[in-house]
């Protein structure tokens, strides 16, 4: 192929422009539907970006074009038409309320359920408190407690202004753009994100988080996380989504990389409550996640996922066990309910000597929902004394539900050791009869039960996380019972 | 449809892919057998169905472990020509000799009426051959043959030029005496031969039989074997069955069996694979009724090149029933081990009680296994547990045997036997559970003897 040169590129442009009786105001705030060069070179200008990323994006683009959309998951859905999602919207339009009567009473509820305080349920729901919801990152307020000790936590987009060395040499390090479809697709029209760096030797104080909410219509959201921790450094990372009611389906494709060096640790926690679609299976947000860390030597990743919401979900959370005596831990809860349907699990890669992993999933079906847990566990020749222990429990709530387990474990080591083990169960109607005859109620009784399979992987997660999701899973379920 | 050839030797000649060559020797094929028959219907259409699929390749999920490409490349004869007669004493090792049985032995794809031993008294024990063309079996062909097989690209295949094979026949309330032999012989007198066994076991009810099946080279010529099996069990039917794979490095076996359960039936099937170049286990089973158990197991023991693959089906459709999978492992050298163990529960299957175990040692840096076990479940009130472990044997014990004069290779031996000795105590017939111990510790390269 011969080398386009920034000329070439202008021209096409022009050309394509009427082609296709398209344009892109980049002034506007929402862009038009539609995916070509164009727009992306219009995501990267509005972003004010520097050359390098914007033919990054470019090149994203055009291996994305070649690639198609996989099929091999356990999910069944009506594809998404590429060319029908807006690629870009900045928050500003949303109409602002006064206060929260005005506010849909089934979203009140639903915080009041969740525990979430006065202020926060303002925020969330969008009465008149001046946080940005969208794409566009939200302030941190820490910043300045961060920068003392050297963090740098900040929008992706500011950091690619601000610390250009640091993104360019990172991202796409661990998902790089031809990593499959939707990473592809990610890298070309990512709006916005977080990036955070940790120094070396340092003790991040206090909990990273970022609340990513899809709050317009028709607007895709493509977020790209990157979290870099330098050398013996430590952090713990939360990630936490809900989604207000929508009826049409909205697709989510972030890319989340994860870089632990020489003896960092880094734990990235997520709750994930995107709009799962109503009781019949309509609407509900298609969340197609890329999310991956690469562990140098001594180096500790630790993945904790809640897994609730979205109609799809499509996500695998792995580790990259590079360096000599890293660490990967999979701590994963997945919920399924009425049409839901979940295909996630993690891979570990095993390169480096006397490298670890533990993978505990539980995967709990209800509804008509289909729950897979699909996973891969490779160690690869070089990876001596290697040790994984792999466990994923089922539980079935009725017989309209399914759930699948798909674990590949590949080994080509003889001192690795490998355990695998998979059950399923449902609960008892003796453990019910218990709970009743002490005057707990059906409903109440079942939480309680879920509580407690679920506790391994809740207990993983940070305090305010776990109650937070302690009482997702109660909403999830709520009605499943017959 | 396809260009006709007079005369099959000219396709050493002019060398082409083994499909095309497949598809095109099917004219011939063709007059040797009755056109006019239903059977033959179900071949053609078996044929469209492969010219469409084709051989396998790695892009399928099934296929994800292993290739056939090399197996493939071969110039393979599909009909070999010479008659070759064996005589008894040249191959009485394949055979478990030491119990009486009735034998169903086939020479290159045809039938050595001299080494056999077949029955129509109480029971059919016979070839495929005449139950195709003989009308008195037409019931039961119609009403079996080729009705669980998948349609898949190999068992297509074999059924596009199923001709040769075992028939088995054994009506309600009958136990059947001894047990039966199947095995077949290739005798390498062409460079590279495909042979294409076809067999049909139907059990009736309380009836029960036992089976040992073993494919043989007895040259290290190329050869090929696509095998298919379909086995039904009527109510409360008990079927044992053993697979013996112990053959030349040069030889490659692809196994396609299909199990049909009715109500009450117990099935064990019992994998040994030892030997063979690439070896390709395809095991179903269909529960087609309450409280039915089914059981399968195998041992597998490969060093050098060879390639194991053990792709398991166990498919729950009613309630109340049980399935036992219990699979081991020992890779040595460069040796690839693949297990990919499928159960599906429907959501009318209803206390079912699933289990797999599998469990692989690798003795060697440079093995590798890759496994899949795989659960897909859509009822609620079942107990489905799997295990895969891969691990080494344990140093302490073998310290400990070291330590009381036990050399370090048979104390290897003793703790490979142990580890394999849950699939060999479920071995119902003594003479091959001996013949079985035997082959494992000739595969050690060990003298120990085991008083039964």
């Amino acid at each position: 192929m011969s080398k386009y040169t920034e000329d070439d590129l202008r021209e096409e442009l022009k050309t394509k422009e009427y082609e296709y009786g398209f344009y892109t105001d980049i002034e506007s705030e929402t862009f038009a539907k539609g995916l070509n060069e164009d727009v992306v070179r219009a995501i990267s200008k509005k972003k004010n970006e520097p050359e390098w990323m914007t033919e990054w994006r470019l090149e994203a683009f055009r291996v994305w074009s070649k690639m198609e959309e996989p099929e091999w998951a356990n999910v069944t859905y009506k594809k998404p038409n590429f060319q029908e999602i807006a690629y870009y919207s900045a928050p500003k339009q949303k109409p602002k309320l006064d206060s929260l009567d005005e506010v849909d009473p089934d979203l009140l509820e639903t915080f009041k359920k969740l525990g979430i305080s006065i202020d926060e349920q303002k925020k969330l729901a969008n009465v008149a408190v001046d946080i940005v919801m969208d794409s566009v990152s939200v302030a941190t307020t820490f910043k300045k407690t961060l920068a003392e000790k050297g963090i740098i936590f900040m929008p992706i987009s500011e950091a690619i202004q601000e610390h250009p060395e640091l993104v360019k040499k990172y991202i796409g390090s661990v998902v790089p753009i031809t990593d499959n479809f939707y990473a592809a697709l990610n890298s070309a029209v990512f709006s916005d994100g977080s990036f955070c760096y940790i120094p070396k030797g340092v003790r991040c104080p206090m909990e990273l988080s970022t609340y990513f909410r899809i709050n317009e219509g028709g607007t895709g959201q493509f977020e790209r996380t990157l979290v870099v921790a330098d050398k013996g450094s430590y952090v713990s990372y939360l990630e936490g989504c809900t989604a207000p009611q929508r009826d049409e389906n909205q697709l989510h494709a972030a890319v989340v990389e994860l870089i632990a060096l020489d003896d960092a640790e880094i734990k990235y926690s997520t709750v994930q409550n995107w709009f799962p679609g109503d009781e019949a299976g309509k609407g509900g947000v298609y969340n197609f996640v890329t999310k991956r860390g690469l562990c140098e030597n001594n180096a500790k990743i630790s993945w904790t996922q809640v897994e609730t919401g979205s109609a799809i979900t499509w996500k695998y959370p792995s580790c990259i066990l590079k360096g000599n005596n890293s660490v990967g831990e999979f701590y994963s809860i997945a919920v399924t309910n009425n049409y839901q349907q979940a295909d996630t699990g993690t891979k570990m890669i095993h390169l480096g000597k006397n490298t670890k992993s533990t993978i505990i999933s539980k995967g709990i079906s209800a509804g008509k929902s289909q729950n897979s847990y699909r996973g891969l566990v490779q160690i690869n020749a070089r990876a001596e004394n290697a040790r994984n222990f792999s466990q994923c429990d089922s539980l079935l709530m009725g017989n309209e539900c399914g759930a699948h387990t798909f674990p590949y474990i590949e080994a080509k080591n003889k001192s690795a050791q490998i355990e695998h083990e998979a059950t399923t169960s449902k609960i008892g109607e003796d453990q019910l009869f218990y709970c009743n005859q002490r005057g707990i109620d059906t409903e109440k009784a079942i939480a309680l039960i879920v509580n407690g399979f679920s506790k391994e992987v809740l207990n993983k997660l940070p305090m305010e996380f776990a109650v937070e999701a302690q009482k997702l899973l109660e909403i999830s379920l709520e009605g499943s019972v017959g | 449809m396809y260009s006709v050839f007079k005369d099959f030797s000219t396709f050493k000649r002019n060398k082409m892919e083994l499909k095309d060559k497949l598809l095109s020797s099917y004219v011939a094929f063709e007059n040797r057998v009755d056109t006019n028959s239903d059977v033959h219907e179900i071949r053609s259409q078996a044929l469209e169905n492969f010219e469409e699929l084709g051989f396998p390749t790695r892009k399928l999920e099934a296929w994800k472990y292993t290739s056939l490409n090399t197996v493939l490349k071969q110039d393979y004869s599909l009909f070999p020509n010479t008659e070759r007669a064996i005589e008894l004493v040249d191959v009485k090792q394949y055979f478990i000799h030491e119990i009486d049985s009735y034998k169903v032995v086939f020479i290159d794809g045809k039938y050595s009426s001299f080494l056999s031993q077949t029955t129509h008294e109480h029971y059919d024990v016979c070839l495929m051959s005449s139950a195709l063309s003989n009308a008195k079996y037409k019931p039961v062909i119609d009403k079996y043959f080729n009705k669980i097989a998948k349609q898949d690209n190999l068992t297509s295949l074999n059924t596009a030029f199923a001709v040769e094979g075992a028939y088995i026949h054994i009506p309600k309330n009958t136990e059947v005496k001894k047990p039966i032999q199947i095995i077949n012989f290739t005798t390498g007198s062409e460079a590279a031969t495909m042979v294409q066994p076809r067999n049909l076991v139907v059990v009736g009810e309380n009836a029960h039989v036992q089976i040992i099946e073993r494919h043989q080279s007895l040259t290290s010529n190329a050869v090929l074997t696509n095998v298919v099996t379909e086995i039904f069990a009527d109510k409360a039917a008990n079927i044992d069955y053993y697979k013996i794979q112990d053959d030349e490095i040069t030889a490659s076996l692809v196994d396609n069996s299909y199990i049909e359960q009715q109500s009450n039936s117990v099935v064990s099937v019992h994998t040994f694979s030892f030997g063979g170049n690439i070896t390709r286990n395809n095991l179903n089973f269909y529960q087609k009724g309450e409280h039915i158990d089914s059981i399968l197991k195998g041992i597998t023991i490969i060093e050098g090149k060879q390639h194991v693959d053990h792709h398991t089906l166990v498919h729950h459709i009613e309630p109340n029933c049980e399935s036992h999978q219990d699979y081991k492992g020992i890779y040595d050298e460069r040796s690839t081990g693949v297990f990919n163990g499928k159960v599906i529960v429907e959501k009318e299957a209803q206390k079912t009680n699933a289990y797999q175990q599998n469990n692989n040692v690798l003795v060697s840096d440079k093995a590798t296994i890759n496994a899949k076990p795989q659960l897909e479940i859509f009822a609620d009130d079942v107990k489905c547990s799997h295990g895969c472990t891969i691990g080494q044997l344990d140093e302490d014990a073998l310290f400990y045997m070291q330590q009381r004069g036990i050399p370090q290779k048979e104390g290897r031996a003793l703790l490979m036997f142990a580890f394999a000795n849950t699939v060999l105590e479920s071995v119902r017939i003594p003479e091959v559970k001996q013949r079985i111990t035997k082959l494992i510790a000739n595969k050690l390269n060990v003298n120990i003897g085991f008083d039964l």
